[in-house]
């Protein structure tokens, strides 16, 4: 896939293959929106239904060896990505919501296995929710209504190794009654970084609580974002302030299945 | 390298079990605070130069051609240098470099240097070893005058004093050199541009850095702000000039992508106030060349972690660095801070010194799209995580780790086992906030020192699907 670099924070640009109603699509629910989040997913699977794509859910599916990776347990990882990779041979299009996890797919399967072009051909036909609406199906309008003020935080992987910057903006845009408030020093991390949180908690913390600052500063009564794992982490920040407790951490699907 | 090359009074904060007090290390709050202004300077300065990308590309093609050909431009420029009346010398590691450096000043009888900055003089620990010999050294740079009078190590690799505020230079002036107390920036270098001025006239020999030598010419070049580098290499009848192995190019016709990237990248100027270009000593003056290697070479052994080699010291990346901005230099133990500090310091130290530095990053990717010549930083990261996890003695090679992570994939490998497992952490999750502190442990305890625990409702997805939905495509029975 041709890359080409823009400025700061606006990496590759993907060239995705078309897609047709007969192609074999199945959905990855990462693990822990899988046994956390489950709502997310769910209104994932409703938002696919009304667009009409059939979808799968291939039930040896576990976690995309992400958390493994990042620790330098390659040989843990290898062991879960070979899984991944036979769960998942037989789809064309695997949807995952969750830009990290799908950076991890597409981009990182190739450190693990660089000679093995089955793996990372399946890796590469994995593709996060947003990214498959806007860019694959050509969708910014879902006719979702949400009267409330939200704000919206991109994880960095989703970010800058998939260059996903406008494509949740145009969709929570178009949801009716729903007014968006673009949040200060967007580019900056929340600070989970999967196994960095507890192995730096202190650190971690603090770059969460700038985050949540910036959150509140918004004043929107929703923080959304295509990554449930930040969700996580500055959710869990913001329940323990009295302060912003009010403010909702939500998975963009949730708010476009809302009507 | 049986000797532990760390700073004695520092050490690897990162090391340590906990970092307890953020911003501590770094000195002050200045740190973060000017960090993020260049940050800022270098965003607004991409916005509004689009040729920025093209250029990045050219200085990292340039960079990969000369790191791929590096023994065979080294030959090249050792030659050209000769033929120039330079003398070349060449050192494997800190110390022969340091004797090296130690013998032309016994030849030429010097009593007093004056040092422009150099980086790999800090790797060298040259001021201490030209100390201990009884040579008076003074550093010129302003920022490495006032960490020399303060008797501490920089924390910037281009703003060696990016931690402290100018009334703690006023307060240092005052205490170190006797002068009034004043925090105007104007004065402040009034009084260092005072006190420099004799030691450039007394000193017998001058040291400096390079930023790039040319192999097609024989000759180097110094670039920098102050003018300090051109009185320190000019003025004393010996220039005694070091450099990394690594910061040879081909020819000197590729001078201007750097330079069109270096100082945007460090200091957001479009070029800095000199740029020098030595072609060898005047007549009746000496100047030499100390190559060093000083664990470069175990960098280009591995054909993925030579790209860490281009660096060009700029300091984007610690700019960008949201864990730089919060720990400051010193956290990272030696010269290199920052992310690049975090992948160049385990393989220049060692794993065992330096083996958790890698792990103290969100890989948020900041740095990766700053470097102006394309350095993969988080890539290397996780490779040298990894490396790090398979080094004997290194502090991520624990049983501990082994066994989360055995656990991990044990649980992962089959779709069974990890609902059972993941409905046994749903089911502990209910009483997560019943647990007293002090029985907050390892990554539960972490995780629990300022967030919530999340509390799952309703059943996990897969049985929501296996209630409600079929697959309707074949599913993949391999």
């Amino acid at each position: 896939m041709p890359m080409i670099q823009r400025i700061q924070s606006a990496p590759p640009v993907w060239k995705y293959p078309e897609y047709r109603p007969t192609d074999k699509t199945a959905i990855f629910v990462p693990c822990y929106i899988d046994q956390f989040y489950p709502h997310a997913a769910v209104s994932m699977v409703e938002i696919l239904d009304r667009l009409g794509v059939r979808i799968d859910f291939p039930s040896g599916q576990t976690c995309c060896g992400q958390p493994a990776f990042n620790s330098g347990a390659w040989d843990e990882a290898r062991k879960v990505v070979r899984v991944f990779a036979k769960t998942f041979a037989d789809y064309d299009w695997i949807i995952c919501p969750s830009g990290s996890c799908t950076a991890m797919c597409r981009v990182f399967f190739e450190h693990l296995f660089p000679d093995d072009p089955e793996i990372t051909g399946v890796g590469k036909r994995v593709v996060e929710l947003t990214e498959f609406l806007v860019n694959v199906l050509g969708v910014t309008e879902l006719g979702a209504r949400f009267p409330q003020k939200v704000t919206l935080h991109i994880g960095c992987h989703g970010r800058r190794e998939l260059g996903i910057t406008d494509q949740p903006v145009k969709l929570l845009k178009n949801v009716r009654d729903l007014e968006y408030i673009e949040l200060p020093h967007m580019e900056d991390c929340c600070g989970f970084g999967g196994t960095f949180s507890v192995k730096f908690p202190n650190l971690s913390l603090d770059m969460g609580r700038a985050k949540c600052e910036n959150i509140a500063s918004t004043g929107a009564s929703v923080v959304a974002s295509i990554d449930t794992s930040c969700l996580m982490h500055i959710g869990g920040i913001l329940q323990l302030d009295p302060q912003k407790k009010k403010i909702r951490p939500m998975h963009i699907a949730e708010i476009l299945n809302c009507r | 390298m049986s000797e532990s090359k760390l700073h004695p009074q520092e050490g690897f904060p990162f090391q340590k079990k906990e970092m307890h007090d953020l911003c501590v290390c770094g000195g002050s709050p200045a740190t973060a605070a000017s960090a993020r202004r260049s940050n800022d300077a270098y965003t607004k300065m991409l916005e509004r130069t689009p040729e920025f990308q093209q250029w990045r590309e050219n200085a990292h093609a340039v960079k990969r051609f000369a790191v791929q050909h590096l023994d065979q431009l080294l030959v090249q420029f050792e030659q050209n240098l000769q033929k120039k009346g330079i003398e070349v010398l060449w050192a494997a590691d800190a110390e022969e470099a340091n004797r090296l450096v130690l013998e032309i000043a016994k030849k030429h009888d010097v009593k007093k240097v004056v040092k422009s900055k150099s980086l790999v003089s800090e790797e060298l620990q040259l001021n201490k070893a030209f100390r201990a010999n009884g040579i008076e050294s003074v550093e010129t740079d302003l920022g490495e005058f006032i960490i020399q009078l303060a008797g501490q190590r920089p924390t910037h690799v281009v703003i060696p004093a990016l931690h402290l505020t100018a009334e703690q230079i006023g307060r240092l002036f005052e205490e170190k050199l006797g002068e009034k107390f004043t925090a105007v920036h104007e004065e402040l270098t009034a009084i260092a541009r005072k006190h420099l001025r004799n030691h450039f006239l007394t000193a017998d020999m001058g040291v400096s850095g390079i930023n790039f030598g040319f192999a097609d010419t024989g000759s180097f070049t110094v670039i920098e702000n102050e003018g300090n580098a051109g009185l320190s290499t000019s003025t004393p009848p010996v220039h005694v000039a070091l450099m990394g192995i690594e910061k040879v190019i081909p020819s000197v016709r590729y001078l201007p992508y750097f330079l069109s990237v270096l100082p945007r990248s460090a200091t957001d100027q479009k070029l800095t106030t000199y740029t020098h270009i030595f072609h060898g000593p005047a007549p009746g003056r000496k100047m030499y060349v100390v190559l060093i290697d000083n664990g470069r070479t175990n960098v280009l052994e591995d054909p993925f972690t030579q790209n860490t080699l281009y660096c060009i010291r700029c300091g984007a990346c610690m700019n960008s660095c949201p864990v730089y901005h919060r720990v400051g230099g010193w956290a990272y133990g030696w010269i290199y801070p920052g992310p690049i500090g975090a992948v160049l310091n385990p393989h220049l130290c060692g794993m065992k010194d330096a083996g958790k530095l890698p792990f103290a990053s969100s890989l948020c990717e900041k740095c990766a799209h700053v470097c102006p010549v394309k350095i993969n930083l988080p890539e290397q990261l996780v490779h040298l995580r990894n490396i790090s996890a398979r080094t004997p003695g290194s502090p991520a090679d624990s049983v501990y780790q082994k066994l989360l992570w055995r656990t991990w994939s044990f649980m992962n490998v089959r779709a069974g086992r990890f609902a059972f497992f993941m409905g046994l952490i749903r089911l502990g999750t209910r009483f997560a906030r019943f647990v007293p502190k002090p029985l907050r442990i390892l990554e539960f305890g972490a995780w629990t020192k300022g967030r919530a625990v999340p509390t799952p409702k309703g059943q996990a997805f897969r049985n929501w699907w296996k209630k409600n939905r079929k697959n309707t495509q074949s599913e993949s029975k391999k």
